[in-house]
């Protein structure tokens, strides 16, 4: 496929780069130079590179400690690097080319084992397409410090250490392990993090310690008021349901140590930073095959790249970007690589040669500008609203979506929706909340607690059409009782606004008898 | 403009602590898994690592996630045949469930999570807890071997040791201080004796005087010897004990008629099994093969094993030879005896009290630990019932009894989880 970007007239025949298959750093070099230049020339604005080459085992590594270069230390990461050291020895997994970290500067790993025109695919891909989208995008900005994280992590890595020598290795994997089964509850989806380096962080660190120790505890400020308690009016805590679990923990749990609660702010921490990725994967990786794509064959046009190079390039690529369809044996959903890069180029197209429907669909971005869309597109949005607003019908047709209901009060599942007139907006609106994480992510929330009482904490279930919790949330509230100290409680909350206990811990016989498991609404 | 850095020499295993997390919290079901898999191993690969198997059930990470039921609407690509309306028969579950992120997550189920874990760590593993039995008196009691060590130096001693560069310092220092008066003296009067020579008129007397006392100064300082006895130093060496290290392990086994390839495999695992445990402790460890049917052989490890014997079994020929054995080659306080015997049972009758005598009175005082297996699924004979006496009154003398290759291992292990009962008691 040849680019028909119209300013490339500087075709220049005289020095091609070398092609292979070998990389050496000076090759290395000399790629990233040309693709810095071809990035500048897109408007790519990216956080300095370091680039890293590192072996199949460092890979593991990486994949071990959630991709960071440093971690604490903890067995589910120990569990995991064997894992994937097994799947990759009997070769039922391939090891990623690259790993890039939103950092700044911006680290990306490349394989020692990659071909000269993979280093470039891969630089190409993480050093100028992911990078840019860590950069930019509204979500990132917001939520993550690329400056701070690897210092972040170096704080909570010396922290854990410490701590393990302080109060022994189990008592801290204890507390770990609890706010593991939580992390995905530790998240704030509207307030905004701070910024602060590790410096400040680790003085923080030590005033907090203090401060929220001795700080009478609200659960425990009810206490020598008890006998004045009949005329107050029953004041609820929280005054309002919180959704971040093991934030309200942190500041809450009556009975944990200060390092404890440090502990829990640390698994808070990574797990927000990780936040953003989760739910802009299907853009941040289509961004980085666009770029990819497009800062390689312009390279290709000015006569830098042989064809042997871009045969190659267009077969990693190809296979990349690859979506099979629902009945292929392949299938395992859709593929974010596939779906993002055929957004971005789509977007491109509409603006490049709108179709009448595209100007129907489309009227703001038809025949605009196709780079300062992208652009806008990248980083105004993440994966649910990207979608919807810019899921074209074209594209739908292209992809083939229908839409399937899958309730299970029926026998059969029903296609609500196909790629034609009447089904595109509701494909579009199904295939955006299929990215929507608090559809994939039940809603469960800090709901109160018994400050007067037994000081039981109450979480609520809030299903989504009926989906169920699984039962793996009878071991969550286990943790869940590690961390708060007393008694929880589980709750599933139906649309009329009536509660069900789904879950004690420690188990009580309920009063009204209801079965804890199994409950079909 | 990017930085390269190129990490590839940087050391492996930074994941080495996260591995280490893991084996120690999954410790009680690795090591059951390490101690069903040693019967199964092949007898010569015992030094390899080994596959542990652990129910991935019991390591999964518990999270609130969404179960299965209610209803849902998933978009799947390629539509090759469906339109709005369509009603389609339910997959069965798993199958067509691919577009539902949540299932996966437990979706592996019930496999096994399968892992290699190194030959360190699989003998750390299996040899837990156990420690062989009576070392600490060993350290105590017999302390003979000595090694020497520089300490410091001394007047006296041996010409061999003389430290020339030591001594000629102590020659040089000893010169300076005797001399240095005399000299500075020697100086003074050569001086007068030149101011004397060149004045106009010496005054003869003088002159005669000062060469006199010149001439008793340098005879005094040439006196001065070059090198004394009292500058001599010799290197000083004195010999610490250490303890003993060496151990030799010997394998006692019938090879008569009544043992066959079986039983001697089993024999092999056990004597595998203390071979490993000894390495452990013991830098080098020799091994002694004694095989005997009526008559009692040293033999190397091919043919103690493979050898096929025939004919009656006399026990205490092979007990006469391994104590021949230690007396000419493996000094009792020198080297850590430990024996291991195995046999199906059989013995002539009359043979039996001779083993006993010559255990308790000379092989049982010489060894630090004597384990007798009997390999047999029929009745105890009159071998077994006079060594059960023996052990009572030894506590470094062990029977076990063991029926199938399952056995092995838990009796090995009782055999040294009694060593370390002992030893607590003692200390």
């Amino acid at each position: 496929m040849k680019n028909t970007q119209a300013d490339v007239q500087h075709k220049q025949t005289s020095d091609v780069l070398s092609d292979g298959p070998d990389w050496t750093f000076e090759l290395l070099a000399e790629y990233e130079q040309e693709i810095d230049r071809v990035a500048k020339h897109y408007g790519l604005d990216t956080y300095p590179n370091q680039i890293e080459i590192i072996t199949a085992e460092h890979m593991m590594d990486a994949y071990a400690s959630i991709g960071m270069p440093v971690n604490y230390a903890h067995w589910s990461y120990g569990k995991k690097f064997i894992q994937s050291e097994q799947n990759y020895r009997r070769g039922q997994m391939g090891l990623a080319y690259e790993i890039v970290i939103n950092s700044d500067p911006c680290i990306a790993y490349l394989m020692e084992e990659n071909t000269m025109p993979m280093q470039a695919l891969v630089m190409a891909h993480a050093c100028y397409g992911h990078n840019s989208f860590f950069k930019n995008n509204y979500l990132f900005k917001a939520w993550t410090d690329a400056s701070s994280i690897i210092n972040y992590l170096l704080f909570a890595k010396n922290y854990v250490a410490k701590c393990e020598q302080k109060y022994g290795v189990s008592e801290v994997e204890n507390v770990l392990d609890s706010c593991h089964a939580l992390m995905n509850f530790g998240v704030d989806r509207y307030k905004r993090p701070q910024k602060i380096s590790m410096q400040i962080e680790r003085e923080r660190q030590q005033n907090r310690e203090q401060h929220i120790q001795s700080q009478v505890n609200e659960l425990w400020r009810t206490l020598p008021k008890s006998e004045a308690k009949s005329s107050e009016p029953t004041r609820r805590f929280p005054s309002e349901p919180q959704e971040n679990v093991l934030y309200f923990i942190e500041k809450n749990a009556p009975l944990l140590e200060p390092w404890q609660r440090e502990l829990v702010r640390i698994v808070r921490k990574v797990s927000q930073y990780f936040y953003p990725q989760k739910q802009t994967q299907v853009m941040n990786e289509g961004w980085a095959c666009f770029w990819h794509y497009h800062i390689l064959n312009h390279l290709y046009d000015e006569g830098k790249l042989t064809d042997k190079f871009m045969l190659e390039f267009l077969h990693s690529h190809t296979n990349v970007v690859a979506q099979p369809a629902y009945n292929h044996p392949n299938y395992s959903g859709l593929n974010p690589y596939a779906l993002g890069f055929n957004m971005f180029m789509d977007i491109k197209r509409i603006c490049q040669s709108p179709t009448d429907e595209d100007r129907q669909w489309f009227p703001e971005i038809a025949g605009k500008d196709w780079l300062e869309t992208v652009h806008f597109a990248m980083q105004n949005f993440k994966d649910e609203s990207f979608i919807s607003q810019f899921m074209s019908p074209k594209l739908m047709r292209d992809f083939k979506f229908f839409a399937i209901e899958d309730d299970e009060q029926n026998a059969f599942l029903d296609v609500s929706a196909i790629h034609d007139e009447a089904g595109y907006h509701a494909v579009r609106e199904k295939l955006s909340a299929q990215y929507n994480l608090s559809n994939i992510e039940p809603n469960i929330q800090v709901f109160g607690v018994d400050s007067r009482g037994d000081r039981s904490l109450t979480l609520s279930y809030l299903p989504q059409n009926g989906v169920p919790l699984a039962d793996s949330h009878h071991k969550v509230l286990k943790h869940l009782h590690h961390l708060w100290g007393f008694s929880v409680k589980l709750e599933q909350i139906d649309e009329h606004g009536s509660s069900q206990t789904l879950a004690t811990y420690p188990e009580q016989p309920v009063e009204n008898s209801q079965p804890l498991t199994g409950i079909i609404i | 403009m990017a930085h390269f850095i190129d990490r590839r020499l940087n050391g492996k295993g930074k994941s080495t602590v996260n591995r280490q997390r893991f084996l120690r919290r999954y410790k009680e079901q690795i090591k059951k898994a390490v101690s069903d898999s040693i019967n199964k191993r092949s007898v010569t690969d015992v030094t390899s690592g080994e596959k542990i198997g652990i129910s991935s059930r019991d390591i999964s990470e518990p999270i609130f996630h969404t179960g299965k039921g209610g209803a849902r609407s998933i978009v799947h690509p390629g539509n090759d045949q469906f339109t709005a309306g369509d009603k389609i028969k339910r997959p069965d579950s798993g199958a067509g469930q691919g577009g539902d992120s949540n299932a996966s997550d437990s979706g592996e189920g019930q496999d096994d999570f399968v892992f290699q874990i190194s030959k360190d760590e699989y003998l750390d593993l299996l040899f837990e807890d156990l420690i062989l039995p009576n070392l600490e008196k060993t350290q105590q009691d017999k302390l003979v071997e000595y090694e020497s060590y520089r300490a410091g130096f001394v007047s006296d001693g041996v010409p061999s040791n003389l430290d020339v560069v030591r001594s000629l310092k102590g020659s040089v220092a000893r010169r300076i201080a005797l001399t240095a008066g005399k000299k500075a003296q020697l100086k003074r009067l050569q001086a007068q004796l030149v101011e004397v020579l060149e004045s106009k008129l010496p005054d003869q007397l003088m002159l005669e005087k000062l060469k006199e006392e010149i001439a008793q100064l340098e005879k005094a300082i040439s006196r001065v010897p070059f090198i004394d006895t009292f500058d001599l130093r010799f290197r000083n060496y004195q010999k610490r004990p250490i303890p003993s290290s060496k151990a030799v392990m010997f394998c006692l086994m019938d090879v008569s008629g009544s043992m066959d390839q079986a039983t001697k495999d089993k024999a092999k695992r056990f004597y595998i099994l203390l071979y490993l445990f000894l390495t452990r402790t013991y830098k080098d460890v020799e091994v002694v093969y004694i095989h005997h049917h009526t008559q009692a052989k040293e033999v190397d490890e091919q043919e103690f094993f493979y050898s096929t014997e025939t004919g009656g079994t006399i026990v205490s020929s092979a007990l006469v030879l391994m104590k021949q054995i230690v007396e000419q080659r493996f000094p009792r306080h020198e080297w850590n005896i430990y024996a291991a015997q195995a046999s199906d049972g059989d013995n002539w009758t009359d043979d039996c009290a001779k083993c006993t005598e010559i255990l308790e009175k000379s092989l049982l005082p010489a060894v630090r630990y004597f384990a007798y297996i009997e390999i047999t699924a029929r009745q105890h004979q009159k071998l077994w019932h006079e060594y059960e006496k023996l052990s009572e009154t030894h506590n470094n003398f062990a029977i076990k009894h063991i029926v199938d290759a399952d056995d092995i291992y838990p009796v090995f292990r009782e055999l040294f989880d009694q060593g370390v009962e002992n030893q607590s008691g003692v200390a």
